[in-house]
Formats: C-alpha cells, structure tokens, sequence
C-alpha cells in the first residue's frame, strides 16, 4: 500500500484508478491508503456540477475541463451515475460527451456507480476526493446523478456548486420547492440554443432576487455546453465564487463541512452496522422482527431499544480494560 | 462481497452501429457489473486511457465497420503501454467479424470474438468465468 501511496502521488494513472477501486470496495489495505491520504492532503478546488437528468451536465463538464485546462490549470472529473437497484449492476455513460481532452495527461476521468447510496453521490466520495487531491490536481470536478429534489449531497463536498437547468423544465415553483436551489453558488441555463433559455433565466433572477440580501449572489449564466457558448463566462464565474470564498473566510467553513459529511458517513457505517450486529448476536433483532411482523412495536420504539441496549453493553465493557483506549 | 466486475464498451473507429453494443452493455448491467460506455468514435489511444482510468476488468470492443484488424491490435498495443507492459484486462471483441480473421485478433492479445446472434447469456457467462480467472491469476 505505501508503494501505491507513493506511486499516486507521483501522478502515476493506473495506480490512482487502482487506488479509487479499493477505496470503493473497502478492499483490504484501503484503510491504511485512506489514513495515509487524508495526513497528506491535498490542495484541490472541488466544483460540483449537479441538475435534472439530461439537462447537460457531463457535456459542460467537458466544456470545463477544456477551458480549465486552456488556464493552465490540470483537472480531475469524478462522475456519478446510479446503480440499478434490482442488479446492483449500472451503465455509467458520462464519458459519452467527453470529447475535448480525452488524452491530456494533465486531465483524469473516472466515472463511479452509487451502489445504492442516496443524496446523488456514492458513498465513498470524500475518500475519493482525498486521494484525487494527493495526486495534486488544480481542480475536481464532481458530477453528482441525475439530481431530483433531494439529492443535495454534493453542497456537503464541493467548494462551489453549479446547478444546472434547462429551458422548459417546469415553472419557477418547482424550481422553487427543489432543495438544489437552495445550494447553487452559480446557476447555469444551459441549452440557452432552445426556445425558453431567457425565460427560465429572468425567474431565477427573480427567485434570487427574493432572497435576504448580503453575502454571495449567484450568478445566473446562459451556456449552450454543445457548442462552448457561456463557457469561458462560466469559468470565470467559478474563479469569482471560489476568490469570494477565500476572502470571506467561507472556505474553511466549506472544508470543515467536507470533513463532517466524511466523518457522518463512517459513523453511520460503524454505529448502524454494530448496533445491529449484536443485536443479531443477542437474538434482539429476531426479537423485534416477530414484534413488528405481530403488529406488537414499531420501528422507532424498536430502534431506540436497541441502540440504549447497545449502549448498556458497550459502556460495561468499557471497564474492561482493552489493549488500548 | 465480492469485487463488482467493471466492464469498458468501446465503440472504436467510425463505426455508428451501436445496436450491439447497447444490448452487451444492458446484458452486463443486469448481471450486476459495473460498465462504461464510450460513445461512439473513439480512437484506440482514448479508448486504453478509459479503461485504465475506470480500472476495468474488461474491455469489449464492438466492431460492426470490417476495421477490425487494424483497430484492435491498436487498443491492445495501447493497453500494454497505459499499463507499463502487461495486457492484465480481458479484452474481448463482438460484431461482425469474419471467421478467418479471428486467429488474428487471439495472436494479438483478444480472449474471444462473439458474432451475431450470440445470446448474452453466453457473453455474460464467459465474461465472468474468465474474470475470476483473471483475478486469481
Ligand atoms: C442495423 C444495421 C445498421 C443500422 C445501424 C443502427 C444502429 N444505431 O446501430 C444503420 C441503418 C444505421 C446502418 C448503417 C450502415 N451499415 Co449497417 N447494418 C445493420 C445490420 C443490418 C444489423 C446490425 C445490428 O444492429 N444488429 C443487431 C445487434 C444486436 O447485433 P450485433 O451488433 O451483431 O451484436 C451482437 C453480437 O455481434 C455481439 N456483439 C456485438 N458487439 C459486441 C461486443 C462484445 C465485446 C461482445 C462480447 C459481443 C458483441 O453481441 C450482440 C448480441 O448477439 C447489419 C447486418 C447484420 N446482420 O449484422 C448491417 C451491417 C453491419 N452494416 C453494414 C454497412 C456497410 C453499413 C453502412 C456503411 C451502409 C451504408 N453504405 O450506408 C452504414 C454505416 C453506418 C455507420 N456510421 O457506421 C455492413 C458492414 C459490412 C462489413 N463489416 O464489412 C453490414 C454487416 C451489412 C452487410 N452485410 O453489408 N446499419
Ligand atoms: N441543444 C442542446 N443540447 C445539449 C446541450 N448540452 C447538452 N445537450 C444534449 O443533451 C443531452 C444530455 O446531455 P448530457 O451532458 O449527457 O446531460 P447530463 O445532465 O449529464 O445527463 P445525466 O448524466 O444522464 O443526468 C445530450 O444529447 C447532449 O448532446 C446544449 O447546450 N444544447
Ligand atoms: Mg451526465
């Protein structure tokens, strides 16, 4: 593993690909690839680009990398597409619209399955964030799933978030009412080519004018992703919202948050897992089952019963003294 | 729980049948595998940086143009130096190949050639037997 930690942060392509595989799995040795990436940080602007299915995000993530990379700056795009939940298995096809870059060796493209996870990105992504940011790429680009109304978890990672629409999807109330309203530091219209690009833009002006003024005001943009048209603008937009970050002090807050939606997913993963394991050992969960199959309980009285009789136990142990605190 | 297979679909050429390519990669979806489609057009050398990046287990090439022979000795060609030297991917072709041109393909580094009317039963079987072989070895 420290051969493969040394290899990615020399840039080495395939190690990278390797190491982002094992993440994903939590394949043995992952852990310690993990814990040395995260004490060897990175510095990587992470820009989520999230919206509807369709309205063209992985075809302006294109446009992106082209103009980051035209700055100069090398770029990294972790793309996110859902899982089938009666297979497990998934067609990840973001790289379709990839069409500049495609062998920049300054640019890394790596598409992941969500493998069940909710919130329109995998599990495993701030871990891969970290070892993407030890290879020392300028910029990450995340594109999070086809997003609805609830998938907000890219707002948890990203230092900016562009939420995409396009014309003809809906009036100003369902943009209104989808929570990635709330969490765009930079709107883009794209598909601005087709009827309508003016007016859904002139209502999201409005929205964001209704909004308590102070702070950051996004930007509202018309792209047309097919062709590049609005890209340099959007470019320059990113670079606007990130300085505006780093001058307001927002920054740290952004990171600290990415740390927490970390830390969030690992104990979720620890606790839910533990509490349910000895409550299978014990026959508490088999227990619960035929209660609530009976019509006896509910899930929520069951599920505090079993995590205070986890807490029960495990304080007891705890005076037992283990090989280390 | 086992390690999910990733499959790389390529499209390679300037070959716009995608029919094929379509059904294999549903197949494989609904096996359970992770798969990356290309698109189509891809060039050999775009093709190796996917399936490097995507860390796949397999790559399969579909090939419908009649330029079978010279593209994919290029994608395999390609793989070895992404890679540094080894082929440690299944690379397997489908399309329409005629049968003298597939000893060729074998000599270059291809694991097997399915043709029209295979049933993706066979492809998904042979792709995940010759995985874990792989993976063992
Ligand atoms: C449908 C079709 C078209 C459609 C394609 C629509 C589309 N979006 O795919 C259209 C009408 C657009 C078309 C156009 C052309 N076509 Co056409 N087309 C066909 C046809 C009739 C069927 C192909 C098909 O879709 N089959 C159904 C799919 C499911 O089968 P499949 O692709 O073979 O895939 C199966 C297996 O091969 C295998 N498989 C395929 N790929 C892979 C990959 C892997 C890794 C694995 C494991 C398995 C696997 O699994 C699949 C399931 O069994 C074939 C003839 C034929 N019978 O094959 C000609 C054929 C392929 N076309 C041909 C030609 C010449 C053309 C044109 C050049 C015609 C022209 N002069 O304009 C154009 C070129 C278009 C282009 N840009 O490339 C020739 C190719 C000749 C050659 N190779 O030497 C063929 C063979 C017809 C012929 N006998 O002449 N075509
Ligand atoms: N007319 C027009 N079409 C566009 C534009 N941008 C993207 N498209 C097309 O819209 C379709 C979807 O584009 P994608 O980039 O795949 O959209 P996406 O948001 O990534 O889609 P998912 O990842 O499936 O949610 C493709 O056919 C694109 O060619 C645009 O600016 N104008
Ligand atoms: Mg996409």
């Amino acid at each position: 593993m420290e051969a493969l930690f040394e290899m990615i942060r020399r840039g080495d392509r395939p190690a990278l690909a390797r190491a982002i595989s094992l993440v994903e799995d939590g394949a043995p040795g992952s852990r310690e690839l993990v814990q040395a990436a995260y004490r060897t940080p990175g510095n990587s602007r992470i820009v989520g680009i999230t919206g509807a299915p369709g309205v063209g995000k992985s075809s302006l993530v294109d446009g992106i990398v082209n103009e980051l990379r035209s700055m100069g700056r090398s770029v990294a795009v972790i793309a996110v597409d859902p899982s089938s939940p009666f297979t497990g298995g998934a067609i990840l096809g973001d790289r379709v619209r990839m069409k500049h870059r495609t062998t920049d060796p300054h640019v890394f493209f790596r598409s992941l399955a969500s493998r069940g996870h909710l919130g329109g990105l995998t599990r495993a992504t701030g871990d891969v964030l970290t070892l993407v940011g030890v290879a020392g790429f300028d910029d990450v680009l995340v594109e999070t799933v086809g997003a609805g109304q609830s998938e907000v978890d890219v707002m948890k990672y990203a230092n900016t978030v562009l939420v995409v629409l396009s014309p003809g999807l809906g009036d100003a109330v369902q943009t209104l009412k989808a929570g990635i309203f709330e969490i765009g530091d930079v709107f883009v219209v794209n598909k601005a080519d087709l009827a309508g690009a003016d007016r859904t833009r002139a209502e999201l002006e409005m929205m964001l004018d209704m909004r308590p003024p102070g702070g950051w005001r996004p930007p509202v943009l018309k792209t047309v992703a097919t062709t590049g048209e609005g890209l340099p603008e959007l470019a320059g937009a990113i670079e606007a919202h990130y300085e505006y970050l780093k001058s307001s002090g927002g920054l740290k807050a952004r990171v600290r948050n990415r740390f927490l939606a970390s830390l969030e997913e690992y104990l979720k993963r620890e606790m839910v897992d533990e509490v349910l394991r000895a409550a299978s050992a014990s026959g508490e969960l088999e227990r619960c089952l035929a209660a609530l199959e009976a019509g006896k309980d509910d899930p929520a009285s069951a599920a505090s019963r079993l995590a205070s009789q986890y807490r029960a136990a495990s304080s007891c142990s705890a005076l037992v003294p283990s090989e280390r605190s | 729980m086992e390690r999910k297979i990733r499959v790389l679909v390529g499209k390679p050429g300037l070959d716009g049948h995608d029919r094929g390519a379509m059904v294999v990669a549903r197949a494989y979806r609904d096996a359970g595998m992770e798969v990356i489609y290309s698109g189509l057009h891809r060039t050999p050398e775009e093709l190796a940086r996917m399936a490097v990046e995507e860390d796949v287990d397999v790559v399969a090439l579909s090939i419908l143009s009649g330029a079978h022979g010279t593209l994919v000795p290029k994608v395999i060609e390609h793989l070895k130096k992404e890679k540094g030297g080894a082929l440690d991917v299944l690379v397997l072709v489908g399309g329409v190949i005629p049968h003298e041109d597939i000893p060729a393909l074998k000599a270059a580094g291809v694991a097997e050639v399915f043709g029209p009317g295979t049933s993706t039963e066979e492809i998904v079987e042979y792709t995940r037997t010759h995985v874990r072989e792989k993976r063992a070895s």
